[in-house]
């Protein structure tokens, strides 16, 4: 639970001397409390109180940076509760025993493996570098794919000397080593804190990763990612400890292990595997998800999954209403209508840019609902269309008085007529048809 | 050691079995139990898990805009609901079969009610699994249809689907009388959910015959409302809300209407494994959400949850 403004009172030196830039220690405690102020900020704090201070004033799970790719964060188990902040983070792999040529085209196929859904771009997030030799190879495959695409990295191999030989090249953008291990573990953590890079820890046994981590952090290590192999694992067996790893950090708030989790599913099994366990990796709580690779025909699906279960459950995501031009209508281009329902609106529109045939499309304030939805909620009425006819001005742009409205409202068509004086044209039910559609009206 | 955090949960999901066998008083030849769990999906560790059921849908008479992937996968049988349904289940390995009858709407092809309970019985008398009934969601004609499909069924404990807020009572009314269970449909609403069963019981189905349809959406098409709904259904079930601790199915065929999983596009990949992927990754949210019974449309998907199911109840 995070401390009150009191609770955290009760720690301060109670000096009221200023030097924290406010006037007394409640003001800042009540700064800290609401997350405005850092605690070093007092120059007085026993360690003892910095060491409960920050165990609750940091979130139950760090967010960590790799290039520029948020994971982590979260705060819930269930996205109904508040919210799932960072979506998961796909990475593909390349391994450096492809030759030159093999790795620049990869690294080029990754970088374009991403999808424009409903205004939104996602896709592939990260390219994790494999070793499988030395130093040298390693180094020039990781400056091939930097060079080559505009993905952060994940830097593997068991071998310190190997990865520093890649962070010398990349340190700077902050990939993600992989990863520190009971063997390895101080020399992985030492160049984690050198090059300032995040870190994963690595262990097959829950308890085993609590020592890493307590050691990780004993060198002063923040940015950490947790691998407890469950990519492994029997899928029930991943399933439950995905659960434990984030019930522990968000609702025991157990320290060692408040940090994104990750699951790697580069060990041999085929891309239907792999999609299937990210598919349930995405929506039960692991925050980066390695794959030795996926076709697009499973990484579609899986991002158009992925940006579902992250989207903010008390938004609905919406586009502005008011009159859109699709391509470049004239005056005698139609008149379409359709609901302010973000994935409506697009399906739409991409529908109608589809057709080749220009248009404007009339986007009524729903609130945010489907066609269907808002239909069924009294909030896509003939009076709700009329009225945004009316301020679009439509009128004094086109040289016709036809209205197309979707075929799931049909019923409206008389009473529309009745209130606007158009005609209105009832369209086909599903906008997929549409492309057809408007081309047979076009063509008369 | 790290201390397990486990939920102690004071509710359970009811559990319902679907079909009848020889000495139930039916003619199947095998039953389906839905729910009994007594933990979030599939988390052994904390309580007894259950495994979900996997369905199929056959449609009367097959649409126009019935996706072609499907046809092509099906073949002619799909113009047979009876060999379509035996194909299910003895070729696909469903559990169960979802018959829709949705050719009954008067705006459609307003088949009769006799037609329809005379297609039930004999897709009973040929197919030996337990079988969902549903209408054509016309609040009317649904009201004779389900009351003719149901003495029809006497005996085979189907479920009846779907009671809604406005037009329960004839099909509670078709359900008691015969011994069937009903679906209970709530678009995506906990409230709603609850409300129906509140309204059911009273008008005196028993809670051990009602399953929760909270309406699934697909990925890409509402998903994550459907899904977040049927979580807060199923931990209120476990907190103890009895009348939201019903088992809950979800229709995946849903997974179908969002046409870009299966139209051609190369950058989208091959269409046929996209519009699978598609259909099952929407079964898989539908299970952690907690849905105890699936309908799919793909022979391919059925095949694929099931392996996922056999994986994770181990
Ligand atoms: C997700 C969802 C919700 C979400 C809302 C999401 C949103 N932003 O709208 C929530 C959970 C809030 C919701 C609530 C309700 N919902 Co709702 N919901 C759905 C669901 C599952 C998906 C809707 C969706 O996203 N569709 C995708 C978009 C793209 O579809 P669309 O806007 O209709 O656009 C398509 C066509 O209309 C057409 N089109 C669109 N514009 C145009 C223009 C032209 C010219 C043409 C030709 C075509 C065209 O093309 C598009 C597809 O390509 C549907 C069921 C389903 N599978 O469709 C039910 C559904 C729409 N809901 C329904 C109902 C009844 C409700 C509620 C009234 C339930 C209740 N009792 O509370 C409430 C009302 C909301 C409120 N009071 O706030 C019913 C509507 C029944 C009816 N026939 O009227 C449906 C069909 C479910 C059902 N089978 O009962 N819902
Ligand atoms: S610097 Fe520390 S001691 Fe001084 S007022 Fe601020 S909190 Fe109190």
């Amino acid at each position: 639970m995070p401390m009150t403004a009191l609770d955290i009172f009760k720690l301060l030196p109670k000096k009221n001397c200023g030097e924290c830039g406010v006037p007394t220690c409640l003001a800042f405690a009540m700064m800290l409390a609401n997350k405005q102020a850092e605690l070093t900020k007092c120059p007085y704090v026993s360690p003892e109180a910095v060491q409960q201070l920050e165990s609750s004033a940091s979130p139950p799970m760090r967010t960590v940076n790799v290039g520029d790719v948020e994971i982590g964060g979260e705060t819930e188990l269930f996205r109904h509760e508040k919210k799932f902040f960072n979506q998961t983070a796909y990475t593909f792999i390349i391994e450096d025993d492809l030759d030159d040529q093999s790795v620049v085209e990869r690294a080029r196929k990754l970088d374009a493996m991403k999808y424009e859904r409903i205004g939104i771009i996602s896709g592939v997030d990260l390219i994790a570098v494999k070793a499988t030799g030395d130093a040298q190879r390693f180094s020039d495959v990781v400056t091939l794919v930097n060079d080559n695409s505009g993905l952060p990295l994940v830097l593997m191999s068991n071998d310190p000397k190997v990865v520093e030989a890649g962070l010398k090249i990349v340190s700077k953008a902050k990939p993600l080593i992989y990863a520190a291990s009971a063997n390895n573990c101080a020399s992985m953590a030492n160049l984690a804190q050198r090059y300032a890079c995040p870190l994963v820890l690595y262990a097959d046994d829950v308890d085993e990763l609590v020592s890493l981590s307590e050691i990780a952090k004993s060198e002063g290590i923040e940015d950490i990612v947790l691998d407890l192999n469950l990519g492994a694992k029997p899928l029930g067996h991943a399933l439950e400890w995905l659960t434990i790893l984030r019930r522990l950090s968000v609702k025991k708030l157990f320290r060692p292990l408040g940090y994104p989790v990750m699951v790697n599913l580069d060990n041999g099994t085929d891309v239907e595997t792999q999609a299937i366990r990210a598919v349930i990796g995405t929506l039960k709580y692991a925050s980066l998800i390695i794959f030795s690779d996926l076709d697009a025909a499973r990484l579609y699906p899986l991002t158009t999954l992925r940006t579902n279960i992250f989207t903010d459950p008390q938004a609905l995501i919406q586009v502005n209403p008011g009159l859109y031009d699709i391509g470049k209508p004239n005056r005698n281009s139609p008149v379409i209508v359709t609901s302010n329902f973000s994935l409506t609106y697009f399906t739409v529109a991409s529908d109608i840019e589809a057709s080749k045939v220009p248009a404007r499309l009339l986007v009524v304030d729903t609130e945010g609902l489907s066609v269907m939805t808002a239909f069924a909620a009294d909030k896509f009425t003939p009076e709700k269309i009329a009225q945004a006819l009316k301020e679009s001005k439509v009128a004094e742009k086109v040289d016709h008085k036809k209205l197309i409205i979707p075929g799931m409202i049909a019923m409206l068509k008389m009473k529309l007529e009745e209130l606007t004086g158009w005609e209105v044209i009832v369209g086909v039910k599903d906008s997929s048809a549409l492309p057809k559609y408007l081309k047979e009206l076009a063509s008369g | 050691m790290v201390a397990i955090p486990k939920e102690s949960w004071s509710g359970k999901i009811n559990e319902i079995t679907i079909g009848a066998t020889d000495n139930e008083g039916g003619t199947r030849d095998r039953t389906v139990r839905l729910g009994g769990e007594a933990s979030l999906p599939f988390l052994a560790f904390e309580g007894k898990v259950s495994r979900p059921a996997i369905g199929m849908e056959v449609i009367d008479r097959v649409g126009e805009d019935y996706p072609q992937i499907i046809i092509d996968e099906i073949g002619d049988i799909i113009k047979d609901p009876v060999a379509w349904a035996d194909a299910c289940v003895n070729l696909y390995g469903a559990d169960f079969i979802c018959l829709k009858l949705l050719s009954t709407n008067p705006e459609e092809a307003n088949v009769s009610a006799e037609d329809a309970a005379s297609l039930v019985s004999t897709v009973l008398g040929q197919v030996k699994a337990p079988l969902v009934i549903q209408g054509s969601g016309d609040y009317e004609k649904d009201a004779r249809v389900m009351e003719l499909c149901g003495d029809a069924a006497k005996g085979e404990r189907c479920l009846l689907a779907r009671a809604e807020q406005d037009s329960y009572k004839s099909i509670a009314v078709a359900a008691t009388a015969n011994g069937h269970a009903v679906v209970a449909f709530s678009n995506i609403d906990v409230n709603i959910a609850k409300q129906l069963n509140i309204m059911l019981t009273e008008f005196g189905v028993p809670l051990d015959h009602i399953v929760s349809d909270p309406l699934m959406a697909g990925i890409g098409f509402g998903m994550e409302y459907a899904y977040s709904a049927m979580e807060r259904i199923k931990l209120a079930g476990l907190v103890g809300d009895k009348m939201l601790q019903s088992p809950m199915i979800a229709d995946i065929s849903v997974a179908w209407s969002a046409k870009e999983a299966y139209r051609a596009d190369a950058k989208l990949g091959d269409e046929r494994d996209r519009g699978i992927f598609w259909e099952v990754a929407s079964a898989l949210a539908a299970l952690m959400a907690g849905a105890n019974a699936l309908i799919f449309r793909h022979p391919k998907s059925v095949a694929i949850v099931r392996k996922v199911v056999d994986e994770l109840v181990g």
